[in-house]
């Protein structure tokens, strides 16, 4: 019989293993998947993981993977510093939101103004302000009142959405718009767009500041005394508890990064790949996120690899759906899955599989 | 107050309509929570239900069969859970995240085909004389019968927790894992039984959404409801009656708004006998409390009166300024939301079962 026996300590090994074998068993039943939807595996693989690299039209493609994958990096390196501490940010959709509708907000009061020194960064200050003040929203009600912070980050997701929906078609609405619902656009002002900085690299702002966050993080958490707090919460409550650690400071500076964070990626999305707010503005970035710190261990450099991945399967399945007429749907189940074998095959990190024989049988043979 | 030309009895009996989803998901999520598994994938084994209730409804013809289906998905996708959390011991916050990513994913899927169809209907219970009793008869004997059903699961549920040594057993899994293994109770078998119930309930509550409530399949159609189910339980202090009473609380706030939105009312006629009566029912559960011989919790009591006062306020408000405007859509479509955070902050919640959230592994 097959036992699990509680490792002392996590393996290492296995950490770095784990996240590899995860992929690969996506990509198997991902392939019986598509195979039941009656398209040849091989190819279905090979579109989403190997076109977008390094197939002929891969220069269209390569920059997409900058684009795409910045914020979800952004988001995803927010999330790692909670969830490290299990302190679970799920509503990170919603500061991004927020974090659009607040940086458009604050450039559309400026419109027609030529002033990018001005108007960019006070942007960047708003988008962020907006993501924060939504994840406090569930800090506060955590620390003050003892609120779950799961549940209500998610409820404000909803609220966010209708939010949104009432500024594209309200407060934001284009004027000179013939009653189209949407903002003006913020990717052809000249003070407010975010174009890349590198022509034909996808490099624009956002994805700088992806990097930077990656790296702040990793002192942060190897270096600064926030992050040995956050990890030693994350293992033991009580003995962090017992050495001082503040868990309310720790909520609300977990929950306050996050949501800044996540509000900067959405104004950098609205800037620049999206243009405007409007209905349809989220595409769920704040929830692939959640995969994608699991699959970076909520380390940083982790985040920064997965984040490639998680952009390369949006990517490969846009193809997919274009050559192969692949439903949108079956990509985002493909990303599902993913999470799920990584929480699956995680259980040899933590524990050792040994085979035992059963009890009577150790008695027949002694 | 100006009700336009509502009928408040059919209005009733619409919100039992509406508050029957998540009245379905939430009991059997307590039944898990109770056995000490928390589920945050409520969301992703209703919206599952919902498309195999519906797929099969609509192949076969009868919504009954679309019933049993929804209730086979939603539990078919919780024994994922299972597998996950008590044989590979995973986290299970995120493998709760992990199912609703997946269900959403999944249900998209297999939906597609079936956008725009529609569902055979239920009939509604037609009790003869009964049925035609002013005011009570539509209301109380003119439902459909999944309502009933999901009353009487209520009930089950409440009196096989309270009364049998099965719901004990299930209890005392719950509350100390390692206590009940060392009485010899199979912890695993026990938590994967409330997992497959809180599966096959939730995915029933989909069902009811994509083949009663709606009744169409639309992507993402649960909108939260998973959610505002787990808000629920908590709500309730896992407790099956307040359960009920939250889920036609909320059931009631999410029909009124829509409502209100297809009516044309003005919401600021409305929010202040929302607000009231929200005051009323939490000062009334206090009382309720204290009559039993309960501690009554002061917030929960200031911020009961604070609702009727405010509700007082912006009704006079309403006859000084009756052109103040607000945006109206938003409020109306973002409050089953803001009213489940209010709650959550309200409602100091009871105590959890004491394994709830752990993983349980027996080192022999």
């Amino acid at each position: 019989m097959l036992k699990l026996e509680k490792r002392q300590r996590p393996s290492e090994v296995w950490s770095y293993a784990t996240p590899v074998i995860a992929v690969l068993l996506t990509m198997v039943f991902g392939g019986l998947l598509f195979m039941a939807l009656g398209k040849d595996p091989f190819v279905a693989i090979r579109t989403i993981f190997w076109d977008p690299l390094f197939s002929e039209f891969a220069f269209f493609y390569r920059p997409q993977l900058l684009v795409k994958g910045a914020p979800l990096v952004l988001i995803a390196i927010g999330l790692s510093y909670g969830f490290r501490a299990g302190i679970w940010n799920i509503g990170a959709e919603g500061q991004y939101i927020v974090g659009a509708i607040f940086a458009a907000a604050a450039g559309l009061a400026l419109y027609p103004m030529e002033a990018r020194w001005l108007i960019f960064p006070l942007m960047v200050l708003a988008g962020a302000f907006g993501g924060f003040l939504w994840a406090m929203i569930p800090g506060i009600l955590k620390v003050r009142f003892g609120t779950n912070e799961i549940l209500v980050s998610l409820m404000l997701v909803y609220v966010a959405e209708q939010l949104l929906a009432s500024m594209a078609l309200g407060a934001l609405k284009n004027p000179e718009g013939f009653g189209f619902p949407g903002s003006r656009n913020l990717a052809q002002w000249s003070s407010s767009q975010n174009l890349e900085i590198v022509a034909g690299s996808g490099m624009h702002w956002g994805v700088v500041v992806a990097f930077l966050a990656v790296i702040g993080t990793y002192v942060t958490m190897s270096r600064h005394v926030l992050g040995f707090q956050i990890r030693l919460t994350g293992q033991s409550p009580r003995a962090a508890a017992f050495s001082g650690v503040n868990p309310a400071r720790l909520v609300l500076v977990s929950l306050g990064v996050s949501g800044a964070l996540a509000g900067l990626a959405g104004m950098f999305e609205v800037t620049g790949p999206a243009g405007q707010i409007s209905i349809d503005f989220n595409a769920g970035y704040g929830f692939t996120a959640i995969i994608v710190a699991f699959l970076g261990r909520l380390h940083p450099i982790g985040i920064m690899l997965a984040g490639g991945l998680m952009a390369l399967t949006y990517i490969g399945g846009e193809i997919a759906q274009s050559q192969l007429q692949m439903p949108a749907a079956a990509i985002q189940l493909f990303q599902g899955m993913l999470l799920f074998f990584l929480l699956a095959v995680d259980v040899v990190t933590h524990y050792r599989v040994r085979w035992r024989r059963p009890a009577s049988a150790r008695v027949a043979a002694e | 107050m100006d009700l336009g030309t509502f009928s408040p009895v059919l209005l009733i009996a619409s919100l039992m309509v509406a508050a029957t989803p998540i009245l379905l998901a939430s009991i059997g999520e307590l039944v898990a929570e109770r056995a000490g598994v928390l589920n945050l994938g409520v969301e992703g084994m209703m919206i599952t239900g919902a498309v195999c209730g519906f797929i099969l409804a609509v192949e076969i013809g009868n919504p009954w069969v679309g019933f049993l289906g929804a209730a086979l998905g939603g539990a078919l996708l919780s024994l994922l859970f299972a597998l996950l959390t008590q044989i590979l011991l995973s986290n299970q916050v995120a493998t709760g995240l992990a199912l609703t990513l997946f269900g959403l994913g999944l249900s998209a899927l297999l939906g597609q085909g079936y956008i725009g169809v529609r569902a055979p209907s239920l009939p509604r219970v037609d009790l003869g004389p009964l049925s035609d009793l002013p005011y009570v008869g539509r209301i109380v004997f003119g439902q459909d019968l999944m309502v009933y059903i999901s009353l009487a699961l209520v009930a089950a549920v409440w009196a096989v927790l309270k009364y049998t040594r099965a719901g004990l057993i299930l209890r005392a899994v719950g509350e100390n894992h390692a206590a009940a293994h060392a009485l010899g109770y199979n912890v695993v078998a026990v938590r994967t039984a409330a997992i497959a119930f809180g599966g096959a309930c939730a995915g029933l509550g989909g069902g009811y959404l994509s083949l009663v409530r709606v009744p169409q399949w639309t992507e993402g159609m649960t909108a939260g409801a998973g959610w505002i189910a787990l808000a629920i339980v908590v709500f309730a202090s896992w407790r099956p009656w307040r359960l009920l009473l939250g889920a036609y609380l909320f059931g009631g706030i999410t029909g009124l708004q829509l409502n209100i939105q297809a009516g044309g009312l003005s919401l600021l006629n409305i929010l202040p006998a929302i607000l009231i009566s929200v005051g009323i029912v939490t000062l009334l559960v206090q009382l309720f409390r204290h009559l039993r011989g309960g501690p009554v919790a002061r917030r929960t009591m200031i911020t009961g009166q604070l609702l009727v006062a405010a509700g007082i306020v912006l009704a006079g408000l309403n006859r000084l300024f009756p052109d103040m405007r607000i945006d109206q859509a938003f409020w109306l479509s973002a409050s089953p939301y803001l009213v489940t955070i209010l709650v959550l902050v309200v409602m100091s919640a009871g105590r959890a079962p004491g394994s709830l959230g752990k993983t349980f592994h027996a080192s022999t």
